[in-house]
């Protein structure tokens, strides 16, 4: 191949405009030199002779007249066994390898391969010469930790080729030979386990796309029961600074019922990142005895580190969830957060001098939002299996206000929405989760007609609430504040949560359809109290003693003593007919 | 030698337009003119023009100014001579010590590797039962106290920096009045703890641009000190003239705003000085304490607000106590599990009670009749501001939480406070009215 080399004419911050004569492709990756430094870089514009590049790293000491080499490929990610348990920056660079080679910090133009080459796996034939095959088809599997990992006809070679030898079963490494095909032309084709693919460009090898109907229990009551997220859907949490985007996050990628947990740290905090990365190790998944990470994977590009490869983290996270879903799996993908890429795409835009949108964000956000979110799914495969993506992002709305241009672009696209309000966090009504402005398209794993009756007593105590500030507790009626006291009732035991308790933390579907049915039982239940005070009175200590019981293991006594104690609390206001 | 460039062919705010060749991005001049002589550094090449942020503004530099390109980036000394120091933000002695030249590093460098972080682990006590209790300050993170101009913020950060345990403390002033650089010097030094500071001090009265210097400065020798296993703790005060400064260069540049004219990547460029802070796996540590006022008290003001997403946690100041509400630490949960076993539940219970007791005084605002159970949120509420809201509170945190039990018993009847029964059968105190009868 001869080498396409340009010139860099113009440096303003991470954007270089650079000179070229030979044909460049848009989103092509090229290399930036300083002396012996080479900084990855990918086209975002072109405009006659002039390519505008943004670096993914700091472009400190870069000088006009310096080359830029063409690579003449996309921005690519490596597919292959090992992904899972790696911690990888947004370019799926390694960070534990880059910290052994680099120490304490990020050194800039130091790549390194996404997966081991040295690595063998123990590879069993699937295939067999004479069958006919094409993309995605599968040509043998290897074992990666918990999982059969289907090694694949690249999803490039989608012509329809014929097996000619598929490796018999032994170890291999990643670049060995493990198949030979014959296309129709008779050019032969030799393929290894691993495979690039760009990461901007969805992986589209499935027979077809289903509807999300199966809900995905995240163990998190006011979600599994309210506002349920379905595998295969997509969600998203926006909500102001601190009121619990990251931890509801945390908790769903420790608890979530699906196969593999890709979580995209995107533009946020390092600490956040590195708690998951420390504790996941020590956690055990339930599900399957094997520690957490077996199943998780983490894109981290975090505040700090450079921009333009905090756009390209997300896609990067999208891709291997592909990958994952053409194996027939479940996989979520959780971001967080949404709004760091969309302003990463809004700094270049700026640097392009593009005609701006409202708040400054170009005006193709709404639509790369949606083709983001288009990416996740239910798919019937080829071979008749299903594999899905479930795709849940936070937003981080400017001043907390959800009318600007991100969230309002998300909620466009997604099927549940949990927006978090700072009126809730602040009085620590986690997960902060509004109950009357949250939504979600999806069937959840209680009784509907049990949650239509919470809805009603919520919506019913927040209006008398909201009187009860213009006319007082004295011009309420004891009807009406009993209702006021059921709602604050479900509110304080069922729909919050403490995250940080070993047993309230997560509750498993099982434990939701009971709790809440004999609860929803509590709310229907007509009581008699002489005044409002003994009401109040009543139900504190209802709240009290039915938080004691979200504390305790549902298969310890304690669990059955603290439900009879309410039983017999119940029975002294029940009115009886 | 380096090439002297006599033409300057545009100035306009603290910029300059030259056309030059050879130049990197990023790397310092220097511009002579009858005013004197300013360090700049290169902000964007456009082929031949070349666009230079003189340190000391753009004020009385004339077309003939002359410009030398150094060849290098910003940089600043590093050594244990720093101690008990007081810099400009360029890195110029303030005191009348001499001048440090000698192992020059670079400023600005890139960011840890997350995968060489470790979780924070370590409580930093500072007797404030606000801090302690509610919002546990953990070594290693970053947090701004967020107020109005006016309030006590900068004596609140002498406090927490005196009260820690760290081995160096390094102050970056911002636009600080010269009253203020005074107070935290004398305060640093008659606590004996200047000989393990090091300021770097832009004032309200020196150039703009060397106010944006500033936390790169004192945190690129932050950086320095914690790898040789120290304790770091940065003092950044006031991020919003940091900010403001940043607004000022980007409308010069025109640069598009994207919200009340500040530029849209000011999340990542607060992000790339506040991620600094740092808890290394087999180093030291830095530890980020801000002042950020928020102009007009607000906090969805552009600035706050991304500080907010990037920090970890905020202290409200205002009226002189710090806020239960708006107020966090985000690393609390790190750490308070440790502590005492209440710890948690006293921290979450008496915040949601005080949240109880504010909309209990807006009803008594309304003119509305005070049911008993009002009654008791007010005494709860009064209690609380007195006794635990309060600045001038100096208790360890176990006193602290023996305190909230006293509190809440006076107060309260144990069901009331919806407090686990595990807990309240170990920690209610079974006689009432402790502190009060004790005064
Ligand atoms: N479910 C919860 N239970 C208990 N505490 C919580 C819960 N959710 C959040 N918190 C508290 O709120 C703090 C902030 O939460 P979190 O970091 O998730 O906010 P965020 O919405 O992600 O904010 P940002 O946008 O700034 O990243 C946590 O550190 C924790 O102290
Ligand atoms: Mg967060």
């Amino acid at each position: 191949m001869t080498e396409n080399i340009g010139t860099i004419r113009g440096i303003n911050g991470n954007l270089l405009s650079v000179e070229f004569e030979k044909p460049v492709l848009q989103n092509e990756v090229g290399f930036a030199q300083i002396e012996d430094i080479r900084l990855k870089s990918e086209v975002v514009r072109i405009q006659g002779t002039r390519a505008e590049m943004q670096v993914f790293e700091d472009t400190t000491g870069l000088r006009v007249g310096d080359r830029m080499e063409f690579t003449g490929d996309l921005l690519s990610v490596e597919l292959g066994p090992g992904l899972l348990t790696q911690i990888y920056d947004g370019l799926q660079n390694p960070l534990p390898e880059l910290a052994e080679q680099c120490g304490y910090f990020l050194q800039r133009g130091i790549y390194h391969e996404g997966l081991n080459r040295k690595t063998r796996w123990t590879f069993t034939p699937a295939a067999a010469s004479g069958d006919e095959v094409t993309a995605g088809d599968t040509l043998g599997t290897v074992p990666e930790g918990i999982f059969t990992h289907r090694i694949m006809i690249p999803f490039r070679m989608t012509r329809r080729y014929t097996v000619e030898k598929v490796a018999p079963e032994g170890e291999y490494s990643l670049e060995d030979v493990i198949a030979t095909l014959r296309d129709a032309d008779g050019n032969t084709h030799e393929v290894t386990m691993v495979q690039n693919w760009p990461v901007k460009i969805p992986i589209r090898c499935y027979a077809e796309r289903l509807r999300p109907s199966e809900p995905l229990v995240t163990r998190v009551r006011i979600i599994d029961t309210l506002f349920p997220v379905a595998r295969g859907g997509t969600y998203c949490i926006p909500g102001p600074f601190g009121a619990g985007k990251t931890v509801l996050q945390q908790i769903t990628s420790r608890y979530a019922d699906v196969d593999i947990v890709i979580i995209a740290a995107c533009g946020e905090r390092a600490g956040e990142v590195v708690e998951t990365l420390r504790e996941f190790p020590e956690l055990t998944d339930p599900r399957t005895g094997k520690s957490l990470m077996e199943r998780t994977l983490i894109i981290c590009n975090t505040s700090s580190m450079p921009v333009a490869a905090r756009e390209a983290s997300v896609y990067t996270a999208v891709t291997i969830a592909e990958y994952y879903r053409q194996m027939a799996l479940n996989v979520l993908l959780l971001a967080d957060s949404t709004s760091r890429w969309a302003q990463a795409l809004r700094e270049v835009s700026g640097r392009l001098e593009e005609i701006p949108g409202e708040e400054a964000f170009p005006a193709y956000l709404e639509s790369v939002i949606a083709s983001f979110y288009e990416r996740g799914g239910v798919v019937r495969l080829n071979d008749g299996s299903t594999g899905s993506i479930t795709i849940g992002g936070t937003v981080s709305p400017a001043g907390g206000n959800f009318d600007e241009p991100v969230t309002q672009s998300t909620l466009k696209v997604v099927g549940a929405f949990h927006g978090l309000s700072r009126e809730r966090s602040d009085a620590r009504r986690y997960p902060a989760l509004d109950p009357l402005d949250s939504w979600s398209k999806y069937p959840g794993v209680v009784s509907d007609e049990d949650v239509q009756y919470a809805r009603h007593i919520l919506r019913q105590g927040n209006e008398v609430n909201q009187m009860m500030k213009v006319v007082g507790e004295e011009g309420t009626s004891l009807e009406d504040f009993i209702v006021y006291l059921k709602s604050e009732y479900l509110d304080d035991t069922y729909l919050q949560q403490d995250a940080f308790h070993p047993v309230d933390a997560a509750t498993d579907a099982d434990r939701q359809k009971y709790v809440f049915g004999r609860i929803v039982n509590i709310l229907r239940v007509p009581m008699h109290f002489d005044g409002k005070d003994t009401a109040r009175h009543f139900f504190q200590a209802l709240t009290q003693t039915t938080k004691d019981w979200n504390q305790a293991s549902q298969d310890e006594n304690e669990f059955k003593e603290i439900e009879k104690k309410l039983d017999d609390m119940l029975a002294e206001v029940t009115e009886h007919a | 030698m380096h090439k002297v460039y006599k033409r300057i062919e545009r100035i306009a705010g603290n910029v300059v337009m030259l056309e030059a060749g050879d130049v990197s991005y990023r790397e310092l001049a220097e511009v002579s003119s009858s005013q004197g002589t300013s360090l700049a550094q290169v902000i964007r090449i456009d082929g031949n023009r070349v666009h230079l942020q003189v340190f000391a503004g753009g004020r009385g530099i004339s077309t003939d100014a002359h410009v030398r390109f150094l060849g290098h980036a910003m940089q600043v000394p590093f050594s244990s001579a720093l101690m008990g120091r007081v810099f400009t933000g360029g890195g110029l002695p303030r005191d009348r010590g001499p001048a440090i030249a000698q192992n020059m590093i670079d400023i600005g460098g890139p960011s840890v590797n997350p995968a060489k972080r470790i979780i924070p682990r370590n409580m930093v006590r500072t007797g404030i039962p606000m801090i302690d209790v509610f919002n546990t300050l953990v070594e290693s993170q970053k947090l701004p106290i967020f107020s109005v101009a006016g309030e006590p913020y900068n004596p609140l950060l002498a406090r927490i920096a005196l009260q820690a345990e760290v081995d160096v403390i390094i102050l970056g002033g911002m636009g600080l009045k010269h009253d203020d650089y005074l107070y935290f010097r004398d305060t640093l030094e008659e606590q004996g703890a200047l000989s393990r500071s090091v300021l770097f001090i832009h004032t309200a009265a020196d150039p703009i641009v060397e106010c944006l210097l500033v936390p790169d400065v004192a945190l690129a020798v932050a950086e320095q000190f914690a790898l040789e296993g120290k304790r770091v703790l940065v003092l950044l005060t006031d991020m919003t003239n940091f900010s403001d400064a940043l607004k000022e260069i980007a409308i010069t540049m025109e640069q598009i705003p994207s919200n009340r004219g500040y530029p849209g990547d000011l999340y990542s460029q607060l992000a790339a000085r506040y991620e600094k802070a740092v808890d290394f796996d087999d180093a030291g540590s830095i530890t980020v304490l801000a002042a950020t006022t928020m102009p007009g008290d607000d906090v969805t003001h552009p600035i706050p607000d991304n500080t907010g997403y990037i920090t970890e946690g905020q202290f409200y100041l205002r009226n002189g106590r710090i806020e239960p509400f708006g107020s966090l630490s985000r690393l609390k949960q790190l750490v308070n599990n440790k502590t005492r076993e209440d710890h948690r539940n006293i921290m979450n219970t008496m915040i949601q009670l005080y949240a109880a007791f504010r909309e209990t005084l807006e009803k008594q605002a309304m003119g509305f009749r005070m049911s008993s159970w009002d009654r008791k949120l007010l005494k709860y509420g009064d209690r609380f501001e007195k006794e635990m809201m309060d600045l001038s509170v100096n208790i360890p945190l176990e006193e602290a939480l023996d305190l909230g039990w006293r509190i809440l018993a006076d107060c309260f009847e144990p069901a009331e406070t919806a407090l686990p029964t595990k807990l309240i059968e170990q920690f209610w105190p079974k006689e009432k009215g402790g502190e009060e009868s004790k005064k």
